[in-house]
This record gives structure tokens, C-alpha cells and sequence, in this order.
């Protein structure tokens, strides 16, 4: 079953090289013939001369992304985008949400949906769409909004999986909190789950995990895919009767995504470290997962500073929980993902908690466990957890609080009315975003 | 890739140009070392092959034939423009991009916009739309010009409302001079006020310049590189305004302070014509610094002015670049930031620099810069691998900040002085289509900039609270 992914902006495009790079070099054809052959069908496709290419579809506004982005890929040797497989144009979206929805959008898209055409029918069987954007800029955000709702339109019964970057709070762009409203609100109705990175997150991972000095770009991108490919390389689940998986994101989806209110997942990895140590260091489960449960019930992203007095309160006092009271992360649902050598011991005992998750479902139910005993990206041991909770709480209040802060006194509004969003749509996107805050508060 | 077309005019406009494009070849030199015509050189430069037959135009990815300026050179006095042509440019210009007259606006607002305006309205309109037609995809227009004068002042705001009449997908960002204090132009205010409505009306953003500081920037480099201490030599070719390997050799009076206003546009356009991984294109400036429409004065400022020729601590060379970003004399205007409101900022930097140097510097300039409540984390950043000639990396800031507020209100003192005597005024209203009105619309169109600028400074002491959410029923 393969994985179309939609490559959109210049974050887009630049995470999702990382992402088939990392791909790419994981499945080593040597020692797992089988896992290699599933992952590599999941994300390639075969050319005639033998060459492999990624099932991708590259959208920008303006070409030097893309180009960066297929000539890094080729000088890898190991893959490559196909050559028709992109689509831009002369000149950007301009951090103008409005002008990526309402006028790149619909101009192009009978191009962009040509070339996803073209793509899905190169595959088999389609597991579903993994459109990666950004929220802050204007091509990720507003055309990234057109096409998931341009998916959605031509191909109803497919998944679609937003992949979605969250920008630094203190600002890559003005308007970001506008620009990720505005995307959000729509995404919520169109997408079927949305997975969530935030640039400051990964920006410590890579200084405080990884000990990057002077940390790019690339090596944000970097720990992005890493974390990707944990949830997207081939795992063997409950339903799949000894093989690998092969509706990863169907699946992903009856794991996760199972109340339409709440649509938010995020991820984190264990370990991350910097490649020089791994071969140093020495992994265990127990530790692993004891940490991992740690950081998903204090919502810390990463091993460095967990909080460890949080606790899951005594199931008899009464559960009334607020945005500032407490910082124990209430769980929906969780899927843990366990790869590498003796997975099969993993105890994973402590997410069966029912403390940790909402009353509505029972844990077995809530929880969810894939497993892979190849190492994944030269981690003997490593598990992913993606996890639909009250841990982009907090971020996604804070983003609303700014954007209405803004729109409260108008400014900047002219530039979006000028292409055809009004107040209203702003209001409504407001709103939307309000029930979703409201209703990850109250899960108790 | 997108074009820009600059259109440069008056005495000033035209120097200044002509110190752009000298840049221009420079930087292009430097990076491009294999002769080939790259989408980078396409946003200024057409590549033209005369030996072709319908007109020569060649496509991208070609050698380099013959570089053309994507501009058009406006000057209602001769020796300027003709002084250019006979100098080392005159091969980047084609004749048909040049309008030029004989006598000169005689420093006349209303003899550079109405007289001249009127009689050439259509050559200059086909000009522009030639210039616009050789472009695959116009983004931008580059308007320069100064404000004390007459041409520049009078006739330049009209090509700006002539650009917004026939272009109005085109951004217009224009570089406008603002005269000193101690002009030696007596009618200086009023032109300067008379076009500042026009650019508050028409222009999407505008970039003031003040004289006296680059007379300050200059006099500050060359007190560094004659009273250099032993190890504390200049690299004489990396001053922000040395024109050193670029077509001109002889540097003349003006032409430091002129390469300085060049390099604010070549560093402007770095991040849309060379890579990086976080760009910033023309169009996503306006966007997010222009918060409300009228409110488009960006204070520029650029660092670092000169680089030393001993090789010295890096990290420690990186921050002080963005604290002096924010420090008053690296400003192009006379005015002080730091004591005034942010609306808006953005951080365009060049060169070896990662997002983490930039997150770094920001978390540590941002206490001390005074925002405005709704936009606490304003900043806007962009990253551009490839540095300018001479340096390696270099950091433009554009600030939408209440500091023009001063500045303004001292032109509109200046203007009111004359203007209570009706000094002068007869050499204006003797101009056909040229009326009291006029005058008074101006000042009244300024103060009430002053006005606005005056309403977001108010708000800077007052803490003022998050606005009451919107509340969802259960």
C-alpha cells in the first residue's frame, strides 16, 4: 500500500526531502528483505531503468526550493523526485494566507490535481495522502489548505494525514498567528488527523539531545523526518496477522482519530541523541518506556528536564481540570510504536494506566501497539509515540491569544480583505479554534 | 524568479541608481563565476544578443551577451544622465530607457509633477510598460528618488501614481531622500511635504533616508580607517560604502554616501534573487510590515558598516552585528528606535549565519526593544546564504517604528515656517493646475500621519491587557 505525499511551501518541501531521506537510509536491503521491500513500495516507485523515485507531488509558488530540494535529492545516489512530479510558479505567496487560498489555489489547481492523478495511479493500492506543510507562510498554509480540500473533494474515500509545522513563538513571521487560524480552522474540517511539530521543540532537541552548536535549518528538518519515519516505516499491528502492516495510515487513523472534536496529535521519539553517542550508549525498554510515559503524562517532548513529579491524579478525587491547573497531560488515545531488538519483551504495561486517559474509552481500546524488530535509523532500540492529548494545548491557546490580540485591533487586515477573506472568515476560523481549545480542556 | 524594474529619478535618483547598478554588476561578479545568465541576474539584468534579429532577448541559462539594465532613467536636466552614458555604465543602458530634458524643475514640486508630469505622461507610461514587458514576471518597482527637489520630488511621485494607475499589481517600494535640516534648498520643505502625500497615498512602502546620517555613517568609517590602531586595519574593499571593484574606479563626492543607499536595495533583493532556507521575498515585506495601510514609513538600518582585515572572534562579531542593528547610528534616518514603538521588524541577514544565531539574538535584543501590544513578537526574519561582496554575512533591518514621528513633525515644522509667510508660494501657484488646496491637503495629509503614529506611541507606557476572548456555549 503506498503513501502519497504532498510537498507544499518551502518548509514542505524541505522536511519532505529529509523525510525520503531518511527512508531511504533506514531500510537497509541487506538484513531485512522484507522490510525494505514494504517500505521502499510505501514510498518509491520503481523506473524502468531501476532508479527509485519518490511517490511525491512538489508544490511552491516559487521555484528555488523545489529545485534545492530535487538536487539534493539526486546527489544522495539513492533516490530522487520524479521529474514531472513538481509544480511552481514565478513568484510567491507572500506570507498572505488569503492570496495562497484564494488566488494561487484555484488558479493551479487543475495543474497540482493533474499531477496527484498522475501519482496515485502509479500506485497499487493507496494508503491515503500525507499533504506536509507549514502554518506560518502563505503557499504552506493557504494553497497547502486549497489542495488538502482539493483531495478531499476528488478522492473522498482516501485518508488524508496533515503534516503540519508549527513556527517559533517568538516569530518567523508577522502574521504567523493569522496565517495558522486561519489554516487550522479550515484543515479541522477537511483533514482526518493532523500532526503537529513545533520549531522551538525540535529547536531544543537539536541543542539540548542532540548538543547542535549552531543549529539550521537542516537540522530541525532532520529530527522532524527522524520522527516521522518512526511513525510511517512499516510495523507489524494487532490486524495484521504477522505481516507488515498495509494500511499504515488507515490504521493510524481507527488508533487516534476517533472522535471528530479532536483531531490534534503529536509526536515524540525515544532515544534522541547525537549519532556520535549511539554507539555508546546502552538502551533498555523498561527505561525507555518508564521515561517515555513520563514525558507523554508531564507533556515534555524530550528526555532532557522531565518533569518527574507529575502523576496521573487518584482516580476518586474528582477530575475537574482547567487550562492552568495542573500540568498533567490527559490522553484520548495513544499509539506506541516499538522498534529494534526484543520488542516483543517490551513491557508496556504503564500505558495501560486508565489514569491517564479519559473516562469515554477503556485503555485497551485507548491504547494502541505496532511493532518492528528492525532498528530503526541505527537505534538498536527506539519507540515513537503519537499521541492525541492535551499536549498542543497550551500552544495552540497561546496561538489563538496572539492572533486575537492582533484582530483585535485590525491590524494587517487589509492585505488578507484584499484578496477576498473578510472579518467574517476570520471570526469563524476564531471560532472554530475555540470549540477545539474548549474541548481539550475539559477532557477529563 | 521575479524581476524588479528600478526606476530612478532627478539628479539624486539618478546617482544613486547609478551606484546600484555599479554594485549590482559587482555583487553578480563575484558570485557568478561562470559566466552564465542565472535567474539571480535576471532580476535586474536582461541578457541581449544583438547580433539577434527581434530585439535580442535571450532566455536564461545562457552565456552572459550583453547585460541590460532592467531600469529606466528619468532626469528633466541633461548632464546627469549624459554624464552616465559616457561613463563605464553606459553599456548597461539602452537609449530607450532614458527621458531626459533640457532645463531641470528648478527645485519646483509642481514644475516636476504637473508641468513635466503632464507633457511626458505618455512617453514615461511607455517606457515603464517596454521595461515591464521584458520581465517574465514583474514583482516589484524600485522607485528612488529625493525629496527636496524639484524632479525627483515633483515628477518622481507622479511616476508612482502612474505606476499604481497602470500597475497595480506591482508592489512600489520607493527610497526616498529625505533633505537635512541645513538643506541648502530653501524650498526643500515644501516639495518634501507636497510628495510625502503622494507616497503615503500610493506607495506600498517607503524607505526614508536622511542625509545627515549618511554623512554620519561616512565621517564614522573613514575616523575607523584613519585612526586605526595597530591589528585594527579596515578591509578597505568591504566598507558599506566603498565602490572599490566595481565598474567605476574614481569615487566622487556623494558617491560614499550613495553606495550605502545601494547597498540597502541590494540587500533588500539578496533573499529573492540568491538561496537560503528561510526566504523573503519582496511581496512578504509589505506584508508584514505594513500593518495598517497608511503606515508604511520602514526605518532602514545596516550592519556591518565596515569589516576589520584581522580575523576575529566570530560569535562574538555575529552578535555585535544585531545589537548594532538597533543602535541609533547605524540608522539611516536620524532617530532613535529603541525609544520609540515597534509596530513591525524585520531581520534580513546574509550570509554563514544558522536559524540559531538568529533565535539567540532575538531573545536577547527582545527585552530591551519596546513593542506594540498586539504585535509582541513582530519580528519578521529571513536567512540568505550567499553574503555581499566583501563580507561575510551582513544583517539589514527594516523597523516599522514610531521614530519617523519626530522626523515628520520636524518637516512639517519646517514647511509651516515658510508656509505662514507664503514664502516662495508664488513660484507654485503660478503653475497651471497648481492651487492653494493643494498645499493645504498636504499638511493636512501629514499631520494626520503625524496623528497616527501619535495614537500607537500613547499606548506604549499603558499595559494593555489580552482582549476577552470569544466564549463557546456548551
Amino acid at each position: 500500500m503506498s503513501v502519497v505525499t504532498v510537498q507544499l511551501g518551502q518548509c514542505g518541501n524541505q522536511v519532505g526531502q529529509e523525510l525520503f531521506d531518511v527512508m531511504r537510509s533506514d531500510a537497509p536491503d541487506v538484513h531485512r528483505k522484507t522490510y525494505s521491500a514494504v517500505s521502499r513500495e510505501r514510498f518509491f516507485r520503481q523506473t524502468t531503468q531501476g532508479a527509485l523515485e519518490a511517490r511525491a507531488v512538489l508544490i511552491d509558488m516559487e521555484p528555488k526550493v523545489i529545485n534545492h530540494s530535487m538536487s539534493e535529492a539526486a546527489k544522495s545516489g539513492r533516490w530522487r523526485y520524479g521529474e514531472t512530479s513538481h509544480f511552481s510558479q514565478k513568484q510567491g505567496s507572500g506570507n498572505n494566507w488569503a492570496n495562497g487560498y484564494c488566488v494561487h489555489g484555484p488558479r493551479h489547481r487543475d495543474a497540482v490535481e493533474e499531477l496527484v492523478r498522475r501519482e496515485v495511479e502509479h500506485c497499487d493500492m493507496l494508503a491515503g495522502f500525507i499533504p506536509i506543510m507549514s502554518v506560518a507562510g502563505g503557499t504552506g498554509s493557504g494553497v497547502g489548505t486549497f489542495v488538502t480540500q482539493c483531495l478531499r473533494d476528488v478522492y473522498p474515500s482516501s485518508f488524508v494525514l496533515n503534516h503540519l509545522t508549527w513556527p517559533y513563538g517568538t516569530g518567523e513571521v508577522i502574521v504567523q498567528n493569522y496565517n495558522s487560524v486561519l489554516t487550522l480552522a479550515h484543515l479541522y474540517q477537511l483533514s482526518d488527523a493532523i500532526l503537529v511539530h513545533e520549531n522551538d521543540i525540535v529547536h531544543k532537541i537539536c541543542s539540548q539531545l542532540l548538543k547542535i552548536k549552531q543549529i539550521s535549518f537542516s537540522d530541525i528538518n532532520r529530527v522532524i523526518a527522524h520522527q516521522l519515519g518512526g511513525v510511517l516505516q512499516p510495523t507489524l499491528t494487532p490486524v495484521s496477522c504477522g505481516a507488515y502492516s498495509r494500511h499504515p495510515i488507515g490504521e493510524l487513523m481507527s488508533a487516534l482519530a476517533c472522535h471528530p472534536e479532536y483531531k490534534l496529535l503529536s509526536v515524540c521519539t525515544i532515544p534522541q541523541m547525537a549519532s556520535s553517542s549511539i554507539a555508546f550508549s546502552t538502551f533498555s525498554w523498561p527505561a525507555l518506556l518508564k521515561h517515555l510515559r513520563q514525558m507523554l503524562i508531564s507533556n515534555s517532548k524530550m528526555e532532557g528536564g522531565i518533569d518527574w513529579q507529575v502523576c496521573p491524579p487518584p482516580a476518586s478525587a474528582g477530575r475537574s481540570r482547567s487550562l492552568s491547573a495542573g500540568s498533567f497531560n490527559t490522553s484520548l488515545a495513544n499509539l506506541l510504536i516499538l522498534r529494534g531488538k526484543d520488542v516483543y519483551s517490551a513491557d508496556t504495561g504503564g500505558f495501560e494506566d486508565p489514569a491517564i486517559y479519559t473516562s469515554w474509552l477503556p485503555p485497551d481500546e485507548a491504547l494502541s501497539l505496532w511493532k518492528s524488530p528492525v532498528p530503526f535509523n541505527k537505534y538498536e532500540k527506539s519507540a515513537t509515540l503519537v499521541s492525541n492529548s492535551q499536549a498542543l494545548l497550551r500552544p495552540l491557546d497561546d496561538m489563538v491569544r496572539k492572533a486575537w490580540n492582533m484582530f483585535a485591533s485590525r491590524a494587517y487586515i487589509h492585505q488578507y480583505v484584499k484578496f477576498g477573506i473578510s472579518e467574517e472568515d476570520f471570526l469563524d476560523s476564531f471560532t472554530s479554534l475555540e470549540q477545539v481549545i474548549s474541548s481539550y480542556s475539559e477532557l477529563q | 524568479m521575479t524581476q524588479s524594474v528600478v526606476v530612478q529619478v532627478g539628479q539624486c535618483g539618478n546617482q544613486v541608481g547609478c551606484r546600484f547598478w555599479d554594485l549590482a554588476l559587482r555583487e553578480h561578479a563575484h558570485v557568478n563565476k561562470r559566466g552564465l545568465y542565472d535567474e539571480a541576474l535576471s532580476s535586474f539584468f536582461r541578457n541581449v544578443d544583438p547580433r539577434k534579429s527581434d530585439g535580442g532577448a535571450c532566455c536564461v541559462g545562457g552565456r552572459i551577451q550583453h547585460l541590460k539594465a532592467r531600469a529606466v532613467l528619468i532626469d528633466m536636466e541633461e548632464g546627469v544622465v549624459h554624464r552616465i552614458l559616457q561613463g563605464p555604465l553606459r553599456e548597461v543602458f539602452d537609449s530607450a530607457q532614458l527621458l531626459t530634458d533640457v532645463s531641470g524643475s528648478g527645485n519646483n514640486w509642481a514644475v516636476g509633477n504637473l508641468t513635466y508630469g503632464s507633457a511626458y505622461m505618455d512617453s514615461i507610461v511607455n517606457k515603464l510598460r517596454k521595461a515591464a514587458e521584458h520581465c517574465d514576471c514583474l514583482q516589484c518597482f524600485f522607485l528612488i528618488h529625493s525629496m527636496g527637489g524639484g524632479t525627483g520630488s515633483g515628477l518622481g511621485t507622479r511616476v508612482l501614481s502612474l505606476l499604481e494607475e497602470e500597475f497595480p499589481d506591482v508592489c512600489r517600494i520607493v527610497t526616498a531622500m529625505y533633505p537635512s535640516a541645513e538643506d541648502d534648498v530653501i524650498t526643500s520643505p515644501y516639495n518634501s511635504v507636497l510628495a510625502m502625500k503622494e507616497l503615503t497615498e500610493h506607495a506600498d512602502c517607503v524607505l526614508p533616508v536622511e542625509n545627515q546620517s549618511l554623512v554620519d555613517i561616512v565621517n564614522k568609517i573613514s575616523l575607523m580607517s584613519h585612526d586605526a590602531k595597530p591589528g585594527c586595519v579596515l578591509k578597505k574593499e568591504s566598507t558599506v560604502t566603498s565602490g572599490q571593484g566595481g565598474v567605476s574606479p574614481t569615487e566622487r563626492p556623494f558617491d560614499a554616501m550613495n553606495n550605502i543607499v545601494a547597498n540597502l536595495l541590494l540587500n533588500i533583493t539578496s533573499s529573492s534573487r540568491f538561496d537560503g532556507s528561510l526566504n523573503m521575498d519582496l511581496n512578504e515585506i509589505a506584508m508584514n510590515l505594513v500593518p495598517f495601510p497608511r503606515l508604511h514609513y520602514l526605518v532602514p538600518s545596516l550592519t556591518p558598516l565596515y569589516t576589520l582585515a584581522d580575523v576575529n572572534i566570530p560569535t562574538r562579531r555575529l552578535d555585535q552585528m544585531f545589537s548594532d542593528a538597533f543602535s541609533k547610528e547605524h540608522q539611516l534616518i536620524r532617530a532613535d528606535p529603541k525609544h520609540s514603538l515597534y509596530l513591525a521588524c524585520a531581520l534580513m541577514v546574509r550570509g554563514n549565519v544558522q536559524v540559531s544565531d538568529l533565535r539567540r539574538n532575538i531573545e536577547r535584543l527582545r527585552p530591551s526593544l519596546p513593542f506594540v501590544s498586539w504585535n509582541q513578537e513582530g519580528w519578521k526574519t529571513g536567512l540568505c546564504s550567499v553574503p555581499p561582496v566583501g563580507h561575510t554575512h551582513s544583517l539589514l533591518a527594516l523597523a516599522n517604528n514610531t521614530c519617523v514621528k519626530p522626523t515628520f513633525m520636524e518637516l512639517r515644522d519646517r514647511f509651516t515656517k515658510l508656509y505662514k509667510k507664503k514664502a516662495h508660494l508664488h513660484h507654485y501657484l503660478h503653475i497651471d493646475g497648481m492651487e492653494q488646496s493643494t498645499f493645504s491637503e498636504a499638511l493636512s495629509s501629514l499631520s494626520a500621519l503625524i496623528e497616527e503614529y501619535h495614537h500607537l506611541d500613547a499606548t506604549k507606557a499603558r499595559l494593555i491587557p489580552d482582549a476577552p476572548r470569544l466564549s463557546i456555549a456548551r
